[in-house]
Formats: structure tokens, sequence, C-alpha cells
């Protein structure tokens, strides 16, 4: 409907060139007619105004938060259609449905709806294997989305309280997941309950009475399908919604983190604004991951819970696994050693189950949720941070997280000990003994290589610096020597490598002031400075201006590097520019 | 890029140490004494370059048709969506390589949804990358805090509006009876979930059918011999029946209904095998090690609890040449030779064995129930 006639040139019409002003269209009237109607009463156009010009970095670490929100989204959606067809009882039946091994087999509703969902309900089975495989990608874009925020520093002032939220929302959504994992009451998610009612049993003095509590009296019972699935539907998606929401708020508000860069500071934000850039991008991205799940749903089948028959106390299938996310508490309880059962005072403490089963799961949470608060604590770091860390550029936090991700491993790993037994045809015991030992030798060792390669690019990001760019160009001297040529930086090039702030350990204040008092809180400054020498001691810091000039000065012969603390120590290198 | 020392913003080479001995680095750090910045400074945003939809009508264009190709995709996957529902009959199966036997419909309908939601996907991000301007835009941040004229605002309304003119400073006894009050009222609510969820346990954690029937809360069976029956053919076992190295699923007399009828049994049947299961077993009564095993057992058959001390997993895997049960979910392993003693794993404590003996027709029966709860650890069971 546009009534401008000539031809112009895409470009023409962005940079800064006024095109002639069309009367409004049709649809735009209309819709300024809809918009308008709402504006009346809600006064909504100057928020929604600013929303749509809000701006947005891009990277491509940015979209691992985005897939988690699509893909709870997506769980949203099939979950509801699922609760239409899904029947939450534990009321036995004989099932008459379409799948003949099991025909006349005596189950729960809740496990015969779900082989109806699966085989006589038309597009039943896509419904539910989208929601399965959404619920294990939103899990695993969630931890992978919390590793980007972990490794970049994006948890420190002001987004704190954001972090916690995260810490909080990806331990509901395991708990969700479990939940959900338990209600068509298969042999499998049956024995997974029967686990988690032995583990809830070993609590200290209130074990016995917590289990009758949950199932309503004597494992299994008849209730506890109705009370996950109450939980499942209804409660943990109801918080989770409510944090989530809350996490998205912080982001709007804070507005979002960004990569250093040239021209971006700790003061703006560069990007993209919502519309049309990110509306289309996001909008869209939102399409791809619903289109990639729905397509391993339809190739990959996931969950087949007419294979392991209906649920029986007392009967088990072999190579019985958690879904991933609960993998590492199961490990947990592969590793545990039984001597870990006491009996103090007649009575019974299961440490070996209660340490992996009802400490490890809200431990990892916890250690998690106030990891800000400790680095806080040590660098005494009261400013607010929007420019993100190069993981190398903070060696010690990456090394902490890596060490972390690594325990996590080891227990994860652990749960898998009997099929690895099977596959590769090893020992079991010997197994458990490996991933036992490796808890307590992988993880320190992974933080110490993974700091020493931060430092180790640290320093190649300083000679690149100092030195410039290998050109591959071979130039040999009128004396016959031959050397390469190296490339200074341009100066957007260089502004990554030299951008972040120096940092070195904190000094401890004297413990008594001039006149020989001691000073208050001189044990905390203890803790903190040494801390924070474990932090920074080694701390490898951005090129000055005079180290490159002096690199530049006396490039021909031998230069000044600085070493990892602040001993100057002169190491020749031979240094070829011009 | 330059090979040449062009100066660049901040990264100037002053002339500021002359001498012939290398720069000290803390000379240069310090502005005015080295005449160098402590700090290289932000060169700002970089030169835009335009994409090739940018400068070319003709690939602006391409990148329309490649938009709309994509879009039509993704129609043309939600009409075959709707084909396909009314066409595959759901029971059809389909043999696919690389992926197997699989629901024809299931297998029809995921391709077409993806095809429908990555068509609009793709498009919509292809049309974001190539056509939708891509001019970085700059944003400034503020402060997240407010100013200090604000925060004491809010300060004195709390101060003076909540706490001074609501007089609640000035009445201690409002004070105090309102946090009693709020700190009170969610009990009622607390207890009546947390009090009614279920009722206590009472025995029946120690309890099983073995003890005589129904083991529920406030339940106090008494002993009397029973049958072991095979599960889930529910017949009693002769002695004879067992041959060396076999091991039988078996339950209590009187749980189980009748395969055939499905009548007679416990109301109760899960709860009920969730503490029965046993698990026999015949070995050479020479294997045997431990002499309580042999007296409880009948020349050689001995019957142990199936479910795992360890967190209550049906204990499901017999090796017989090693005569060892390993439990399937945390790898739990018990020597049957010796008592179903713990050899590796997470457990903790051995399998309780039942005690059985032969009755006059010669069938296999309890000499007495459990001597010790069965199943995953509890406070205020007995130690062992």
């Amino acid at each position: 409907m546009s009534t401008t006639s000539t031809p112009r040139p895409a470009d023409a019409l962005r940079e800064g060139d006024t095109a002639p002003q069309p009367p409004p269209s049709g649809t735009a009237r209309r819709l300024g007619g809809i918009a308008g109607f709402v504006d009346d009463r809600t006064g909504a156009a100057k928020p929604v105004g600013y929303l749509m010009k809000k701006v947005f970095p891009d990277h491509w670490s940015f979209m691992l938060g985005e897939i988690a929100m699509y893909s709870m989204i997506i769980c949203l959606v099939t979950g509801a259609f699922l609760t239409f067809w899904f029947v939450p009882s534990m009321g036995q039946i004989p099932y008459d449905g379409s799948y003949v091994p099991l025909r006349g087999a005596e189950m729960s509703e809740a496990y015969a709806s779900t082989l109806d969902i699966s085989f006589d309900i038309k597009g039943g089975l896509i419904i539910r294997q989208i929601h399965h495989w959404a619920a294990l990608i939103f899990i695993v874009a969630l931890t992978v989305h919390m590793f980007r925020v972990f490794f970049t520093g994006a948890f420190r002032k002001p987004r704190e309280i954001n972090w916690v939220i995260g810490s909080l929302l990806a331990l509901l959504a395991i708990i969700e997941g479990f939940a959900g994992y338990s209600l068509p009451d298969d042999l499998l998610s049956g024995t997974g309950i029967r686990a988690m009612q032995g583990f809830v049993q070993t609590a200290p003095v209130i074990g016995s009475y917590l289990v009758y509590a949950i199932f309503g009296g004597p494992f299994p019972g008849e209730l506890i399908i109705p009370r996950l699935y109450s939980a499942h539907v209804l409660l943990i998606p109801a918080i989770l919604v409510g944090l989530f929401t809350a996490h998205i708020a912080f982001v709007f508000i804070q507005k979002h983190t960004q990569y250093p860069g040239p021209g971006r500071t700790n003061e703006n934000v560069v990007g993209y604004p919502v519309m049309p850039v990110y509306a289309a991008k996001a909008g869209g991205f939102f399409f791809i991951v619903f289109g990639i799940i729905a397509m391993i749903s339809a190739i990959v089948q996931i969950n087949p819970i007419w294979a392991y028959g209906p649920y029986d106390p007392s009967a088990v299938t072999a190579g019985a696994q958690p879904d991933w996310y609960m993998g590492f508490a199961d490990g947990a309880l592969r590793l545990l050693p039984g001597w870990l059962e006491f009996y103090p005072f007649g009575f019974t403490l299961s440490l070996n189950i209660a340490l992996g089963a009802l400490v490890l799961l809200p431990l990892v949470y916890t250690v998690l949720g106030i990891y800000p608060f400790v680095e806080r604590f040590v660098t005494q770091d009261k400013r607010e941070h929007h420019l993100l860390d190069r993981p190398r550029n903070a060696p010690t936090r990456t090394g902490l997280g890596m060490a972390g991700i690594t325990a996590y491993s080891v227990f994860m790993f652990a749960a898998g000990n009997d099929i690895m037994a099977i596959k590769l045809g090893l020992a079991i015991e010997d197994i458990t003994w490996f991933f036992r030992i490796g808890l307590f030798v992988l993880p320190p060792l992974v933080f110490w290589v993974t700091r020493r390669i931060c430092y180790s690019l640290q320093r190649r990001d300083r000679d690149t610096v100092l030195h410039g760019r290998e050109s591959g160009t071979i130039i040999r001297t009128p004396e016959g020597r031959f050397f390469e040529r190296h490339e200074a930086l341009v100066p957007s090039e260089q502004w990554i490598l030299v951008q972040h702030d120096p940092v070195t350990p904190l000094q401890l204040t004297p413990e008594v002031d001039e006149n020989g008092v001691a000073r208050r809180g001189s044990r905390t400054d203890r803790i903190r400075a040494a801390m924070s020498r474990f932090y920074f001691q080694d701390a490898v810091n951005p090129v000055t201006p005079a180290e490159l000039a002096a690199a530049h000065h006396h490039g021909h012969e031998a230069e000044a590097i600085e070493a990892g603390d602040d001993r100057a120590q002169v190491e020749s290198a031979e240094v070829r520019r011009h | 890029m330059n090979e040449q020392d062009t100066p660049h913003t901040g990264t100037d080479v002053t002339p500021a140490a002359q001498h012939g001995t290398a720069v000290r680095l803390d000379e240069g750090h310090v502005v005015g004494e080295g005449g160098l910045p402590e700090r290289f400074t932000n060169p700002g945003l970089p030169h835009h370059v335009p994409r090739m939809a940018d400068l070319d009508d003709g690939a602006a264009e391409r990148a329309e048709k490649q938009v709309a190709t994509l879009f039509g995709i993704s129609i043309l996957g939600t009409i075959l969506f709707v084909v396909l529902y009314f066409v595959i009959p759901v029971e059809a199966t389909i043999d696919l390589p690389g992926v197997g036997l699989t629901s024809a419909s299931n297998f029809a309908l995921g391709v077409t949804l993806a095809l429908s939601l990555l068509g609009i996907g793709f498009g919509a991000v292809h049309w974001a990358k190539t056509l939708m301007p891509d001019h970085e835009v700059v944003e400034d941040r503020h402060p997240m805090r407010a100013t200090d004229e604000n925060r004491h605002k809010v300060v004195d309304i709390l101060r003076k509006d909540g706490g001074e003119d609501s007089q609640i400073t000035r009445r201690p006894l409002i004070k105090y009876t309102l946090g009693g009050a709020l700190g009170l009222f969610a009990v009622p609510i607390a207890l009546q979930v947390g009090g009614s969820l279920g009722p206590m346990p009472q025995k029946s954690l120690s309890l099983t059918w073995w003890n005589g029937g129904p083991s529920g809360p406030g339940q106090e069976p008494t002993f009397t011999p029973m049958r072991l029956m095979r599960d889930p053919e529910n017949t009693p076992i002769r002695a004879d029946d067992v041959t060396i190295g076999s091991a039988l699923h078996v339950m209590p007399e009187g749980l189980l209904p009748d395969p055939v009828t499905h009548e007679g049994g416990t109301e109760h049947v899960l709860e009920e095998k969730a503490k029965a299961a046993v698990l026999l077993m015949r070995l050479d009564p020479k294997q045997i090690l431990s002499q309580k095993e042999l007296d409880w057992g009948y020349e050689g058959i001995v019957a142990y609890s199936k479910i795992c001390t360890h967190v209550g997993c049906p204990v499901g895997l017999y090796e017989q040449q090693t005569h060892h049960l390993l439990c399937p979910c945390h790898q739990s392993t018990f020597d049957v030779a010796r008592d179903c003693k713990v050899i590796f794993g997470p457990a903790a404590r051995p399998l309780p064995q039942l005690k059985i003996t032969v009755d006059d027709e010669g069938y296999l029966v309890s000499a007495q129930p459990f001597m010790e709860p069965v199943g995953p650890s509890f406070w205020e069971r007995e130690s062992p």
C-alpha cells in the first residue's frame, strides 16, 4: 500500500537518509487503532516503546540462556497438552490398550495412560518425546549458561542477586525434572522413587516420619504419583516461572553485560535494538530451538517406558540409570563406602547415603549461590561490572570453576560405572576405585592445569601486544641473519588484549596501629590477605603503554618483561620489529 | 597493519627514556614522570563494514528470496503435518535406516513439525542477518543505585510514616503482639499439611508379611510359619525342586493373589512386596562359610531378603559361579557364601536372612520372621 514510487537502494534507507513520509497505510491505521485502545486504558506506549528500542549486545554465548528459556517454554506448552491424557493415579487396572506385549498386565493408571499417550493417541508420542527432550535440553542449556556467567564473571556486582536466583532456578529445574521423570510409574522411574525413599529414610532422627509423610504411609502407597504430579505441574512450575520472570526482569533493569571490545565500556551497551533485529533473531531462535527438539524427538526415541514394564518393588532392570542431571547424586551414592554408616547411642546414622543423597544436592547449589560473595570478600571490589572478563584474565576463578566441573563430572560419570564396566570390559571395582581416587585427585589437578593455561594465554596476549603478530614473512638482513617480520596490532585488536584491570594481592596492614593497639578485624584481614594471595599472587597483568614503549625501544637486543609479581625481571628475547 | 610504528591512540611511543639501558617499568606507569599514561585508552567503535545486501540490490533481492523460500518451507511443513496427521494411522510402523523400527506417525509428525518450525526460525534469522540494519547502537548505562536523595526519602518514609505515624515505635505492646501473631499464623496451615500427609510409621518399618500377615502401621501380627511361594506363580516350593546353583524369587504365603483368578492376596500387594521379597538360593553346603547361615537354611538352601540394605532396590543379579549378589542400582555386592556380607559397594549391612525349614509335606516354610528390619537404614533402627 506504500505510495513511494522512486526505487531506492537498501542502504539509502539507513544512512540517515530521510525518505518522504508516506501516509499511514490501512494496516498501520488498524494497528494504531488497537494499540490506541490499549494505550488509552494502560498508558503502555511509553514502556513498550522503550523496550522495543532496548539494546542487546551480540555474542553467541548469550544464546545459551535463550536456549534454556525457550526449552522451558516448550516444556510448559507440551506439558499442558500431556495433562489432557495423563491420569495421575496409582489405582491398579488391567491394561487393554494397543501395546500387545503388556495386554492384560496389572498396572497403575498412570502407567497405562502413559502407554495410551505413546500408542493410542495420535501425535501423543511426539508431544511426550518433545516434552522429555526439551526438559533434558533445558537443564543442559541452563547449566552451560551458568558456566558462561561464571567464567566471564557476569555474577559480579550488581548481578549477585540474579546469580542466586539462577542457582535456585537450576536446583528447582532438576527437582522438577525428577518429579516429571517419575510420573509414568514404570519400572525404571519407580526404582528411582524407591531409591529416593531410601534416601529420605536415612535423614537423621526424622527420616522414617518424613518417608511416611511423603508417601502417605508405607512405600509405595497410592499417593506418591498424585503428589509428584501436583508438584510437577503446579507447585514447582509456579515457582520456576516466577523466578524466571524475576531473572529476565533483572536483565532488563540492569541491561545485559557485554564482552570487552573497542567502543565497549563499563558505561554503555553496544548492540542491536529489540525492534527489529532482536525480535527477528531471538523470536526466530525460539522456532529453531523448537524445530531442532521436534526433529530429535522424531528420530531419537527417549525413555521407552513400555520396554520397562509397570513398577513392581521386587523387580528391577539391570543398568538402571537416572536422567543425566540426577547422575551426580546417584554417582555420589555409588562412590560413598559403606563404613560411613555409624551407630551412635544405638541409633543408625547412614552417612554413606545421607551425604550423597541429602547433603550433596543442596550443597552444590549453596556453594554456587555464595560464590559471588566469596569473591567479593577476597577482592573487596565494590564497583559495578558490566564488562565481562575473558576467562583467562581471571585465572584462579577459571581454575576453581573447572575444578568444580571436574568434581561434578566425576560424580556424574560414576553413575555410569556399571555401563562402563560392561562396555569397556573392566571390573566394576576398579572403575569405582578410579572415581573414588579421582574425586580427590582430579579437581586440584585440573585447577592447577587450568590456571597454568590461563597464565600462559595471558602471557601470549602480552607477547602479542609487545611484539605484534607473526606475519609469516621471513626477512634476510644484509649480514645474512634471518628473522620473521612481526606486524603491529591495530588498536581495536590490541585493545581486547590490554583492556582488563591490572591486579595485585591485597597487602596486609600491620596488626597493631602506631600506638601498639591491636587493630580490630585483623583476623578477617589475615584470611582475606591469604585468599587474595591465592587468587592474585601470580597475576599476569596487561601490557602498559610504558612497557610497549620499552619493548619498541629496546626491541633489538633485550627487553624488560614484568614477571608474575612485582619483581622486574629481565628476560633476553630476540625481538624483531621494524 | 603497518609495520612502521605509526602512532596509534594510546600507544604513542614518546621519547620517555632515551638513555641506553632498559626502561624501568615503574617509571613509565605514572603520567608526568615517564610521560606515558598508565593504561591504554579505548579506541572506540570500529567502522561499520557494509554487507553485500547493503551495497548491491541484486544481493538484497537474493536474500529476500532466500528468506521467502525458508518461510515457504515452513508453510509446506505445516500442510504436510496436517495431511499426514490424517493419513497415517497411529499404529503404523516404519523401519528407518539408522533409526530402526519406529512409529511412522511419530516420525512423520515430528519431521514435518520440525520443518514448519525451522523454516520460520531460519527465515527470521536470515532476514535479520542480511536485510535488517546491522549498525551497532550504543546505549548508556547508569549506576544501579538510586540517588542519595531518593534513598534518604525511602528511609524517612519508613522511619517517619511507617514507624512514627503508625505509632508502632511508641507502642511496644502492639509491636510485640503483632510480631507474635505474624510469627504464629503460619502454624495452623503448616500443621494441617505436615500433620495430615501420612500416618506415623509405628513398627511397620521393622515388620514384613513374614511376621504373620499385614505389616502396615498399627499392625501387630503374630508369627506363624509360612510357606515360601514362587513369584509370580504363587506355588509352594519343595526342597527337592531347588537344585544347586538355582535362585528363586519368593513371596510369603497369602500375599499374592491367585495368578489365574486374581483372587485372594492382600490389598496392599506392592507395599508388602516391597518388604517381603526374598531370594531363595541353593549352594553346596560345603561352600557356605557361615555356621549361622547353614543353621538358618535347609541343606544348603538359604533365603535372603531381596531388598538392598542400601536404598532399597531389589538385589537382582545373582552370579551362580561366584555366589555373589549384585544390586543393579548402586552396585553393592553381597557374598551369599558368607552370610550375604557386603564385599563391595556403598551398602553398610549384610542382607537379612530368613530362617527356613520344611513342613510335613516337604515344602519350604519360614521358621521365624526376619530378625531385623529389611531394606534401607533409618535412624531408630536398632544397630546390628
